[in-house]
């Protein structure tokens, strides 16, 4: 019998960096997304196709400029240097600014969707009925885009979880500091420990698959209460 | 006068350029065409669309291009009424209600309506806790018109408030929208492309056609105006307020006095001293030359002719406008007579003749 207490870190570590992530994509989606949706600017899908890019980028590219950019020649090793650091790569911020990145298209997309599909209209009546738009912001937008919000915010998370190429290049696997679920994962298969292998990996499928369905359970609630 | 509206810019294929003034009280009618820039100028008044111009309403200027000065929507104090009720469908009939009257109030904005007198009025009480989505269209309508008014307007901008509504709905709604323009005391701009609406309505009328303004004044003025296409319309009318002087109890009937005359109307509750919007349509009206006798028809009026006019695209009618009284001092009506008979007859300018006028429709 293993001892599965060793698998407890990379388990921690793992949701610790998905849940910073997601109030990071959440605070950096948010305005991004609203913007997306609200503006006239004609060069905003370009903006849009740079949001995207992850999505069809290898992880490993993606993870490659990260690298560099975090690196000690890079501004991530400049931030670093304030706090005493030499670089921000290898280290948990920096694996945090790269989910962010990483998993800012399934966070943007969603809410862009959602601030979309009630149009102007609901703005336009808050306006006449003396919402500031910041106002209205709060108190129409948001509580209409909120099967958005859960979907955003529940695919950034589990994105993240889930996340292998990037976290690779960029942490590589520390114990305790950089090493992930989906790197554990990895490292005990490269060392033939197929029993650790196996209790995360059935963890992590049961574990994708509720979060998909609860979701699901969720928008289909919401939407029949606001059709 | 106390609303100055003038708006120009590119609306589609055609400019938008458009001034007119408003009464400070009633209801004004912006009447034209689908696509003509009603709508856009509704927007412009609330400040939804922005075209250059100016505006000012009850001594407030809301926009002047000329000192850079453009009032932002949420701080202009109109409601607006959309085509679509436009309700927040996560909030319930009570917290749409309350929605503009809590930033009214912390805006300082006082306002003449408590919301159970609105709730009374427009007949929400058994809505109040219901989800939008749980209403008929009418009745969003109806919360729609509450929740502009709960948010303190002192002017009322409505579009098409009745034209995404089927016609029973409509009708049912029209009570609504006439008690609340006897209990308004602000001025409201009713856009409608429908003129059986804005006949029960409107007191004044601005005319739209295609981005331009073509006539404003009160309304019976411009119906009897053989200037203007409201005239040539198939339904042509003329709107006039009567007050209830005599009532016949064994017959249903009342007599309301109008502007140079007095006619006798149907009605089964009617109150001496009460005002009544009557409508009398050009094809309910017949001249003769000498004062009938026997006849069926209850209102028979001496008017002076005032013109005489070839209906548009169809040769075989005349519109004739007539003024009641004697000396054709009174109210004008207008009347639909086939080219023959005005010819007999000699139904020129300056003519004398009486008007039989078949039916008479009175506003509830």
């Amino acid at each position: 019998m293993a001892d599965f207490a060793e698998l407890w870190p990379p388990i921690r570590l793992t949701l610790l960096l998905a849940s910073v992530t997601t109030v990071f994509l959440m605070i950096v989606g948010t305005p991004l997304a609203w913007w997306l949706a609200r503006s006239r600017a004609g060069w905003k899908e370009a903006v849009a196709a740079i949001v995207a890019l992850p999505l069809v980028l290898p992880p490993t590219v993606l993870g490659f400029y990260l690298l560099i950019a975090l690196g000690p020649n890079g501004p991530g090793g400049a931030v670093a240097g304030f706090f005493g650091g030499r670089s921000l790569a290898f280290t948990f911020e920096g694996l945090v600014i790269g989910s962010v990145i990483y998993s800012l298209p399934f966070v943007v997309q969603p809410l862009r969707n959602a601030f979309e599909s009630f149009g102007e209209r609901p703005l336009e009546a808050a306006a006449t009925l003396r919402a500031s738009p910041w106002d209205a912001f709060w108190s129409v937008a948001v509580p209409l885009a909120r099967p958005g919000f859960i979907t955003g915010a529940v695919l950034g998370f589990a994105h993240t979880v889930g996340e292998f190429g990037v976290v690779l290049m960029i942490g590589g696997n520390i114990p305790g500091e950089t090493e992930v679920i989906s790197v554990a994962i990895y490292d005990y298969v490269e060392t033939l420990q197929w029993g650790h292998a196996h209790a995360l990996t059935i963890g992590m499928l049961i574990f994708s698959f509720a979060v998909i369905f609860t979701t699901m359970l969720v928008n289909k609630r919401i939407a029949r209460v606001t059709p | 006068m106390r609303m100055n509206a003038a708006f120009r810019g590119k609306l589609g294929d055609f400019t938008l350029d458009a001034a007119f003034k408003a009464p400070a009280k009633g209801v004004t009618g912006l009447f034209g065409a689908s696509g003509s820039g009603k709508t856009t100028i509704l927007r412009c008044v609330a400040g939804l669309e922005r075209l250059s111009g100016k505006l000012s309403v009850n001594g407030e200027v809301w926009q002047d291009d000329a000192a850079k000065l453009f009032i932002k929507p949420h701080q202009r104090s109109v409601g607006y009424v959309f085509q679509e009720a436009s309700l927040f469908p996560h909030l319930s009939v009570r917290r749409n209600l309350l929605f503009g009257a809590e930033r009214a109030k912390k805006a300082g904005a006082e306002n003449a309506f408590k919301l159970g007198d609105l709730v009374d009025l427009l007949g929400l009480s058994a809505l109040m806790d219901r989800d939008p989505a749980a209403l008929s269209g009418g009745e969003r309508q109806r919360v729609a018109m509450g929740r502009a008014l709960m948010s303190a307007p002192r002017l009322l901008l409505l579009d098409e408030p009745l034209s995404a509504l089927d016609r029973q709905t409509k009708e049912e709604l029209f009570p609504y929208l006439e008690i609340l323009h006897d209990a308004l005391s602000i001025p409201s701009l009713y856009v409608s492309h429908d003129m059986s609406e804005l006949e029960r309505l409107a007191d004044s009328l601005v005319l739209i056609e295609k981005g331009r303004v073509i006539a404003s004044g009160p309304l019976h003025e411009l119906q009897a105006d053989p200037a203007l296409p409201l005239m040539s319309a198939p339904q042509a009318a003329v709107a006039l307020t009567g007050r209830t002087n005599q009532i016949d109890k064994t017959y249903g009937l009342v007599t309301l006095a109008v502007d140079g005359g007095s006619l006798i109307v149907p009605a089964l509750e009617a109150r001496l001293g009460e005002e009544h919007r009557l409508s009398i349509k050009a094809s309910d009206v017949s001249f003769t030359r000498v004062a009938p006798q026997e006849t069926s028809i209850l209102n028979c009026l001496p008017v002076k002719i005032v013109s005489a006019n070839v209906q548009e695209n169809d040769p075989t009618h005349v519109n004739i406008v007539a003024a009641l009284g004697r000396e054709g001092a009174g109210a004008r009506i207008i009347g639909r007579v086939t080219r023959k008979s005005q010819e007999k007859l000699g139904l020129m300018e300056g003519a004398s003749a009486y008007a039989q006028i078949k039916s008479i429709a009175l506003a509830p």
